[in-house]
């Protein structure tokens, strides 16, 4: 985890008056998928097209593989791969000479073969000298990846690469993602504003909102947090809440709503929670749990 | 890096139905013009020598290919910038509004480089555009024709020029001819870099090309000033090749003024493309 391959450091830039980022500040290391996790408009894809010397932030300092963007563009470019938004290629070529087009000016030219080789991997297999005018999202996608591969980049960079896929094709980048990781060692960085997507593939995250880095750290620290929000639904909200301030001095009430309890207590404590309150004459017809950075998310999101 | 990014835009020029459109044009606008003087081209003819008639007698093959292809490049030249804005005024804006300008842009090669390869490939582009007219014009003129000496109507009076003193005429002409329609191609471009959808940089091009040719005609004083500098007043000065003597101060004056537009277009693009944000 020594190895900071990005390194972003109060990053803004506004379009006119609307600031799309503020100070925004987050390291990816060697090895990692890095999720970019924010609602729709939080700005990740402006600090994705910053970090591509796509768009020229107003402030801050980004650094991959150790060099400053701004002075080493052509070095950090040579040696990273993306996909920005949705990969858009010319409809009126074949999928091999948009490969030959983008390959060209890698850094890294492909020879026939290993294009050839690339297409099969992403399963384009037998499309290669169809228009890629014809070609649907997901092959799209596809072939983005395979754009994305070809000259074997250190680092991938993919903005938002799941949307509009079918389930299966969701599953399929998926999978290549965690085999970019695990067989090649490849470092990548992933946005996207859908949590459960970060949570299975991801394993450091920072979530973005309104142009601002809320949170940064482990997936597995931030979503697996001992800490859950419990709705109790019983026929006695007054009763549940004494036996619960009782039995579990550090469960925290933070709401109730006719029979309805909101608390907050320790994963391990829901089951005694639900067995004491049986046990001291309260009815409990519901119990959900949801964990505290899900529902912070989705505040986030509904705010 | 260059080069292969040019090699990347004439790939991609030559696959693009849209860029084939104006060879076709030509084509076909050449092929009516030829079909028509050889229907009817002595009443064409007589129209213009009738009125010197009473002072010169006209011997030999009048109507021959030389005077065809002048013919063809007067009607032609002033439409051909539209055919080069076409694709040229589309080679930013229409990766920009497809997408594709960001993909180019995440590939280690500098804007420059990029904005670069594509005014080659621009220049290209005219210069096919340019030969195909000549050969159209010159080449099927003379095979239908034949060959005879060049009678020019100028300002000054008619100039009757020999046969053999004809071909250097014209490569000197379509040589300035290019330098013209490359002007029109490095502005299509300069604007393309302005723009995120096609139409924009073509029609804003020949916006441009008709307000200054409105300029450049009216005859108003405030406009002295500033006609010789504008870039359509020299887009005619092919036609300087084809009087005697040659007024080389008049057309080296065009050259550097074209050159001159060339150099700002390029200058302008460049830096307005490395100041841009890729929103697209």
């Amino acid at each position: 985890m020594s190895d900071k391959i990005i390194e972003v450091k109060n990053l803004s830039k506004s379009f006119g008056d609307f600031e799309a980022v503020k100070d925004v500040s987050f390291t990816v290391y060697k090895g990692d998928v890095f999720g970019f996790l924010g609602p729709n408009g939080a700005g990740k894809s402006t600090t994705i097209r910053c970090m591509l010397s796509l768009i020229k932030a107003d402030r801050g300092t980004i650094n991959i593989f150790g060099q400053s963007l701004h002075e080493h563009r052509h070095d950090i470019l040579a040696r990273t791969g993306s996909i920005i938004e949705k990969p858009d290629f010319y409809k009126y070529l074949s999928a091999l000479t948009n490969l030959e087009i983008f390959s060209r000016i890698s850094g890294k030219p492909s020879t026939k073969k290993e294009i050839y080789a690339m297409l099969d991997f992403v399963g384009l297999s037998g499309r290669e000298k169809d228009k890629v005018g014809g070609f649907s999202h997901g092959m799209k996608q596809r072939l983005g990846i395979a754009q994305t591969l070809l000259h074997n980049p250190d680092l991938i960079i993919l903005d938002e690469p799941t949307t509009g896929l079918d389930p299966q094709g969701i599953i399929d980048i998926r999978n290549l993602i965690l085999q970019l990781r695990s067989e090649k060692n490849k470092t990548v960085l992933l946005s996207s504003h859908n949590l459960s997507e970060i949570e299975i593939i991801s394993n450091r995250m920072v979530i973005i909102n309104k142009g601002r880095s809320i949170v940064e750290g482990s997936v597995s620290e931030l979503l697996n947090s001992e800490e859950l929000i419990v709705t109790l639904e019983v026929d006695n909200a007054i009763s549940a809440q004494n036996i619960t301030t009782k039995h579990f001095p550090k469960a925290q009430i933070a709401s109730t709503e006719g029979q309805v309890l909101h608390l907050t207590i320790s994963k391990t404590d829901v089951a005694n929670l639900n067995k004491t309150l049986i046990e001291n004459g309260v009815s409990v017809s519901s119990i959900e749990s949801k964990r505290k950075l899900e529902d912070y998310f989705i505040k986030i999101i509904n705010n | 890096m260059f080069l292969k990014s040019t090699y990347n835009e004439f790939v991609k020029i030559a696959a693009k139905p849209r860029s084939y459109l104006g060879l076709l044009v030509i084509t076909i606008l050449v092929g009516v013009i030829l079909f028509a003087l050889k229907v009817d081209g002595m009443s064409f003819i007589s129209f213009v020598t009738s009125s010197f008639e009473q002072t010169l007698t006209f011997e030999g093959n009048i109507l021959n290919g030389n005077l065809i292809a002048f013919i063809v490049l007067q009607m032609l030249i002033i439409h051909i910038p539209l055919l080069v804005a076409l694709v040229t005024g589309d080679l930013i804006s229409g990766e920009a509004a497809t997408g594709t300008i960001r993909m180019l842009l995440t590939k280690p090669i500098s804007r420059t480089n990029l904005l670069l390869s594509k005014f080659m490939a621009g220049a290209v582009y005219t210069m096919c555009i340019i030969i195909w007219l000549g050969i159209m014009a010159v080449v099927v003129g003379k095979l239908l024709f034949g060959s005879g000496d060049l009678l020019v109507l100028n300002s000054d009076g008619l100039v009757i020029l020999q046969q053999d003193d004809v071909n250097w005429r014209y490569l000197g002409g379509f040589a300035v001819a290019f330098l013209a329609l490359l002007t029109v191609s490095l502005l299509s471009i300069c604007l393309s870099v302005f723009s995120e959808n096609s139409i924009g940089p073509i029609v804003t091009t020949m916006a441009i090309i008709i307000l200054f040719t409105i300029i450049g005609t009216l005859d108003v004083k405030i406009f002295d000033n500033v006609r010789p500098f504008l870039f359509t007043t020299h887009m005619i000065s092919w036609r300087s090749f084809f009087e005697d003597p040659l007024p080389m101060k008049e057309i080296w004056k065009s050259i550097i003024v074209l050159l001159v537009h060339n150099v700002a277009f390029i200058s302008i693009a460049i830096y307005a493309f490395n100041k841009k944000d890729i929103t697209s």
